[in-house]
Formats: structure tokens, sequence, C-alpha cells
């Protein structure tokens, strides 16, 4: 199967408001090589050196790179998740803090990635950490197409409930205190704000906004560990099903049904929009599998109120890339075409406003 | 006094030149940027085509559920100040109606191959 992570897919980091000093000069893999084997050989026994370092995503902030780590009588494949002049987060978990919460998961035995390594000043590699590749694929239409998951695909949906469950029954105490706090009212504080900030009046998120004002469930009773970006890209799955939940920068406490009504967000459905559970299922399965895994009933109301919420915060993120583009910080043809994937999100609320869906 | 062919015409042989010709000879990385450019040269060709006529519609929906008239930014402006104090909403006759419309609008431009939209234009013809 192939790569750990899709090179086409640019939504990693999208929904975040990064502001980096990213030197891309120094993104060069001759420059990278050394100064990574001589990080890790002070924890990797034996290493030397690494071999086939790659990039894999294109990221204009973060960067993803593949690479084996060689000792005498051992190799480890390895993941570098970085950003080449440190990333400085809005709302958001320094990448420090993405690998803490990382450990934190993996020594409480969720499915995520062994971090090896949280890069140090001294490594001379900017921020971020070093974790151990888990083989299998992310990119979402090869999982919804290609016949290698033929056989897989219809036990994924209550997959992607059971795994979800598996990471919001985690005890929170047991997390780094990095983590923030945004429930119902905090993130729809969060994303008013960001909506009234952006350069052009956006009348659909505006009335999105009023529904969701008028429709805010209550708290979560426990405030739950939230993934906040579950959903395909994030994901690692091999013929046997989800090896690993990638990408935590935008993990939080919340509400945990946030994550369920994300994954079936339009976009994240990658075409097969009568599937609305990751484009692999219905809804209702999803939902029943998680009840079934949690124990406890889903309120649709809950749920709806976060499809409506997932589509704004993915409109949002998008428009104000408008930011990112004009001014010089990543004056690319791709970030310009994602900006005007915004109105893919008014489409969405608009039909979910007016009762299509 | 501008010569033939008009922008859409070389816009449109533009983006068929990176699809048919250059995509095939590019190395695996910059075949996903060569699909981009080549959405983006498409998309520009379609606001060339059909921006203004939509922009003159939604200023004249607009001109109407407002009441009055006036420059289409500060009008829309005007219709989020609104939707934010409560006096426009979603039970309004003709807002959802005309959000709608401008929704669309924007989607023909920006990508009329999305699932949503096929969808909701689908079930606007049945």
């Amino acid at each position: 199967m192939g790569s750990v992570r899709g090179g086409g897919d640019h939504a990693t980091d999208i929904g975040l408001q990064l502001a980096s000093t990213a030197e891309l000069g120094a993104s060069d893999p001759k420059r990278v090589s050394p100064r990574l084997a001589r990080a890790l050989g002070r924890v990797l026994d034996g290493v030397t050196a690494v071999e086939g370092l790659r990039r894999l995503s294109a990221g204009a902030t973060l960067e993803t790179w593949a690479f084996d780590a060689i000792a005498p009588s051992q190799r480890w494949p390895l993941i570098l998740r970085r950003a080449p002049g440190g990333v400085s987060a809005a709302r958001t978990l320094s990448l420090a803090d993405e690998a803490s919460v990382v450990r934190a998961l993996h020594e409480s035995g969720a499915m995520v990635p062994e971090v090896v390594w949280t890069l140090q000043p001294e490594d001379d590699l900017g921020d971020g950490f070093v974790m151990i590749r888990i083989e299998g694929e992310t990119i979402p239409r090869k999982i919804l197409r290609d016949a290698a998951f033929e056989t897989i695909r219809p036990r994924l949906v209550s997959q992607f409930a059971e795994v979800a469950w598996s990471l919001h029954r985690i005890d929170t105490s047991l997390l780094p205190p990095a983590l923030p706090s945004a429930g119902v009212r905090e993130t729809l504080a969060v994303m008013t704000e960001r909506t009234r900030a952006l350069p052009t009046p956006r009348p659909v998120f505006e009335l999105a906004i009023r529904w969701l004002e008028e429709h805010a469930p209550a708290e979560p009773g426990r405030p739950c560990l939230v993934h906040g970006d579950y959903r395909h890209g994030n994901v690692i799955i091999d013929a046997n099903g989800l090896r690993a939940v990638l990408d935590w920068e935008i993990a939080h406490l919340g509400d945990p049904i946030e994550d369920l009504a994300w994954l079936c967000a339009p976009p994240w459905r990658f075409g097969v929009l009568d599937k609305p559970a990751g484009g692999l299922g219905r809804r209702e399965d999803l939902l029943a599998a998680y009840e079934r895994a949690s124990g406890a009933p889903v309120d649709p109301a809950r749920f709806r109120y976060w499809e409506m919420m997932a589509s704004l915060r993915w409109g949002v993120g998008c428009a104000s890339m408008l930011e990112w583009f004009r001014s010089g910080r990543n004056r690319t043809v791709e970030r310009a075409m994602i900006v005007r994937r915004a109105s893919e999100n008014e489409m969405d609320l608009m039909r979910l406003l007016a009762g299509r869906v | 006094m501008l010569d033939a062919p008009t922008p859409a015409e070389i816009l449109d042989v533009v983006a068929a030149m990176i699809r048919d010709d250059f995509i095939p000879k590019l190395p695996p990385d910059a075949v996903f940027h060569a699909r981009v450019a080549a959405n983006a040269i498409d998309l520009v060709r379609r606001q060339l085509e059909q921006g203004a006529a939509l922009e003159a519609q939604s200023l004249e929906r607009l001109q109407h559920l407002l009441g009055h008239s006036g420059p289409a930014k500060d009008l829309e402006r005007e219709l989020c100040d609104r939707i934010r104090s409560g006096s426009l909403g979603i039970n309004t006759p003709g807002l959802i109606d005309h959000l709608m419309a401008d929704t669309l609008a924007k989607m023909s431009i920006d990508q009329p191959s999305y699932a949503s939209y096929r969808a909701e234009i689908a079930s606007a013809r049945n």
C-alpha cells in the first residue's frame, strides 16, 4: 500500500490560525538528514544515519517527512512532522504540545503513533517531533474507491465510531494541561469572532451563527478529548481497517459529538455525498455503532448542531486564508483555490438551513 | 477594438494544454499542482464569462430584499448586520431564496463539480 501521508491532501493545516516565521530554505533534505541523524542518535540505539528522507506533504507551515533511521543492526521507519522556523499558534497546540498529547495518548493505549523524539532547539530543525511510521493509506479517494479496501470498507463506519469512542473515553486527567477547552459556547464564540474578522461580509455564515445561537445544546456532561479533525486524510487505514489517528494539532476538551459530525461534513465524503459517514455509509449506522460502544444514546439534535458548526468552521477556515494569500505568507495557486472553497461550505450550510438535508 | 480569440477562449486552450500535454509528462509531485493550476484557469474563465451577470442579478435581488439601492458591498454588510441583529432571519420571506441563489451562483463559478451543488441543482429541477 502507498505512502503514509497523501501528498495531495492539503487540508491538514486548515481550520487553524498558524503564524509562522518559516524559512523554507531550511527544508533541503541534504541539510535535514545529518541533523536528524545527530538528534536521533541520542534516543535510538546506535543510530548514525538516516536514509530515504522524502517530503510527503507540502503544507505552507507544517511539513511531513518520511525516512528510516539506520543503526548497525536495526532500522526504524519514521515520520518527521515539523515547522522549519517554528509555529506560533492561536487557539491550537504547538508542535511540542501536540507531541506531548500524542505521547500521553500512546501511553494510555490509544490508536496513535509512538513519538520517539520531540525536536529541541539544539537539533536546529525547527519545532516538531519524530514518530514511528505506520504503514497504510490516508488518501481518501484510494480508501473509498480502490479494490485493496473493498473487503474492509463495509466495516469502516463502525470502526470510525469505535475508535472515536476509544479516544473520547480517555481519562482527561492523564492528558497534558496544554489541551485547551472548547465546548459548545466557546466554539461558537470563536467562530463568530473569526467570521466577523473576515475581510468580506458573509451573510450565509451570519445566518448559520444565528441558527447555532438559537439551537445550542447544553455543554456536555463530561468534557472529553476531542480530536477536532477526525476524518479521512488524518487516519491511517490498511486492509484490516483503522490503524492510527494522526494530526492532533487542534485537539481540545469538549463535546465528543463534534468529532462524529465533522466526519460527516460533506467535504469529507470526497464526492460520495449519499454516504454521510465519511463517504462510507449512513449517519444512523455511525451513531448506532457509537452508541453500542459508549453505552449512551446520541442526541440527534446535538449531532445536527455540530454538523452545522462543521460546515461553518471549515468555511471560516477557507475564507480566512485570503489573508495568508494576500499577505504573501502563502501566495500559491493551491492556497488561492482553497480560499475559493469557502463557498462549498456556504452551499452545505444553505442546504442545512433550508432543510434540504 | 480588442481582437479575438476572447480571453475565455484562450484560457480554455491553456487549461487543455496543461491537462492533455503537460500533465502526462510531469513528475508525480508536480501533477497535483498542475491539476490545481488547470482548475484555477477554469475558474477564472467561468468568472470572466458569467461573473458580471451573476453579480448584477445578485445586486438586484439584494436591493429588492432590503428595499433600497446602494453598492453591493454596502448592501451585503447591511444584510449581515440585519441578520446579526435579528431583524432579518430564516423566516423572512425571500431571505433563504436570495442566499440560496447567491450560493448557487458562486458555486457555478467556484466549483461546479462539488457534490452538494450537483445535488441541489438536481433537486431544484425535479
